[in-house]
């Protein structure tokens, strides 16, 4: 009998294979899904939702408050879409066409250059699948996917046996954590847990290059260079090696000339991959979207039919420097997750928060929108971490607006 | 975890046989097996001389009430579904090599030992445990896998 799957959007991970039992357009029970998913799939609630400053409105008055927000504005800020669909994300690069908005979502303080490496095709990377299929050494640098994706390891990246791994993980696989703590992934990793201290990983990527050719490996904060030597032994064995990359990777990198540096090395010596380890279901998606259109992952303003791109175009730069005066957050909740400092700003702008859920940001929003979970009460097309692009049906029905209709009504407000 | 000798202190030590064991110390070493429950020992629980061992020996096997019957316990509060144990269970491998076996979804429920309902792990068909029954081997293929310590065999 052919089961009825359905894409689980509760992370980059995109879960084709989850089993649900709905009734009345209730999810009753997930079967497959981890918790988060689980959690995900369960989110759905009640009857739509519009305020506007915190009153309950109808429809066509929260629409039109939207649309008259946009108008009036000289430069809003178009942010999130993180966990939007790809037709969404097309739609707000039109809308932030038409409006001159300035246009970014997460990825412009997380993985975002690293995506666009990827997307210009200057590290090699490759597909889950192939991951499952054919990897041999798997490295988790500074990331943590027991806790952020909870399948990675048993779907993809550790466990699973492939078309040419079939004796399984405690023979064919050998599973690599770089962290600067013991992490639930690094504790399965077990005697192949390399603990490094906060901002280490620069001087550990050079100790690396260093051990790979035979050298020396040399760090200021004493890691010992047998540890090292050993693992570069091991990475030189690789028949099919995977890095995955976190944002702690990442983060204590000013740049990523070390990453390029040691893919390269790492190349000449054996085969690998890099993976970046997305968390929201379809950041990559808008990264590529975006750069489709564009040329540029993330960070841009339109003007005049021209695009500009640099820093002062993000986020979080352009909230501090006050440079926007109004902004449409679909599917984020930056005034829980940015810094305070940057984020009360938006408390000085009128907001549009568009989200399925309640948040801080929905609460200070001038109009909030109530959406549809996308990939559990609207369907759509999403890009997973690692690329591949995976179409989902919806798992109920339910009166929300999805948020392509949403911004399909405002744009034609506009 | 107590073992046989600490279990046999508290027998009474008379090897009657009236529980089907050639002698106590065997009866201990069934107790530890759990083939027998202290219950099996008539002396033991009837005669009000060993009502106090009798309760000890209770006591100790209590914890394991809610396990199944390989001991298997699960700790719902602490598993969050990742799914290794599923995918790394020897008897899963070989009873849906491309269901759980790769990863995906169960193709054949009714076989599996463990599989994840609502986010967290479930066991059942425990008659394929490789725990379970006579050629049992002590397998920890679902315990080493499991990040949080979330599975425990008693």
């Amino acid at each position: 009998m052919e089961k009825n799957y359905y894409v689980c959007t509760g992370c980059g991970l995109l879960c084709d294979d989850i089993e649900v039992e709905s009734e009345k357009n209730i999810v009753n029970k997930v079967y497959t899904a981890c918790r988060v998913g689980v959690a995900h799939m369960k989110e759905a609630k009640g009857e739509a939702n519009f305020r506007v400053d915190n009153k309950p409105v109808d429809e066509a008055t929260a629409i039109r408050e939207a649309a008259s927000i946009l108008k009036n504005a000289k430069n809003p800020l178009i942010f999130g879409l993180g966990t939007s669909t790809d037709e969404t994300q097309k739609l707000a690069i039109e809308l932030a066409r038409k409006t001159s908005a300035t246009l970014d979502d997460t990825s412009s303080f997380c993985l975002g250059p690293l995506v666009e490496a990827l997307i210009q095709d200057k590290v090699k990377t490759c597909t889950l699948d192939d991951v499952r299929n054919k990897a041999d050494v798997i490295i988790f640098w500074g990331a943590d996917p027991s806790d952020s994706h909870p399948r990675h390891l048993s779907k993809y990246s550790y466990f699973p046996r492939g078309s040419e791994k079939q004796r399984g993980w405690e023979e064919e696989r050998t599973a690599i954590a770089i962290d600067i703590r013991k992490s639930h992934t690094a504790k399965i990793c077990g005697n192949y847990f390399f603990q490094i201290p906060p901002e280490g990983d620069t001087e550990f990527i050079d100790a690396l290059i260093a051990a790979l050719s035979g050298k020396l490996p040399k760090t200021s904060y004493n890691y010992p260079p047998k540890k090292i030597l050993e693992l570069a032994n091991i990475l030189k064995g690789a028949k099919f090696g995977v890095i995955f990359a976190g944002l702690g990777l990442i983060y204590s990198l000013e740049n990523l000339e070390p990453v390029f540096r040691l893919m390269k090395a790492l190349n000449e010596k054996a085969n690998f991959h890099l993976i970046p380890m997305v968390g929201h279901y379809n950041m990559r998606g808008f990264n590529e979207n975006l750069f489709a259109e564009t040329g540029y992952v993330n960070s841009v303003k339109f003007e005049n039919g021209m695009v500009k791109h640099g820093p002062e175009y993000s986020v979080v730069e352009s909230l501090k420097a006050k440079t926007v005066d109004a902004a449409l957050i679909i599917g984020s909740d930056p005034l829980s997750s940015l810094p305070r400092s940057v984020s009360k700003n938006l408390l000085e702008i009128p907001v549009i928060s568009m989200d399925p859920c309640e948040t801080l940001t929905s609460k200070h929003a001038k109009v909030y929108i109530n959406t549809a979970i996308s990939g559990v009460e609207s369907g759509g097309s999403a890009t997973r971490m690692d690329g591949t692009k995976v179409n989902f049906k919806p798992v109920i029905e339910t009166a929300h607006l999805s948020d392509e209709a949403i911004l399909k009504k405002i744009m034609e407000a506009l | 975890m107590t073992n046989a000798m600490e279990l046999y202190q508290m027998l009474p030590k008379t090897n009657c046989k009236k529980c089907g064991k050639t002698s106590c110390m065997a009866f201990a070493v069934a107790l530890m097996a759990r083939e027998l429950t202290p219950e099996d020992c008539p002396p033991l629980k009837e005669e009000s001389k060993y009502k106090e061992s009798y309760e000890k020996i209770c006591e100790i096997f209590k914890p394991s009430e809610g396990a199944t019957e390989t001991g298997l316990i699960v700790h719902e509060d602490l598993c969050f579904g990742c799914g290794n144990c599923v995918v790394a269970c020897p008897p899963n491998v070989a009873n849906d090599p491309y269901g759980v076996g790769s990863g995906n979804a169960p193709r054949n429920v009714h076989k599996l030992v463990l599989t994840i309902e609502d986010g967290i792990v479930k066991a059942q068909n425990l008659g394929e445990c490789r725990r379970f029954g006579k050629n049992k081997i002590l397998c920890n293929g679902c315990i080493v896998t499991c990040p949080v310590e979330a599975i425990e065999f008693v």
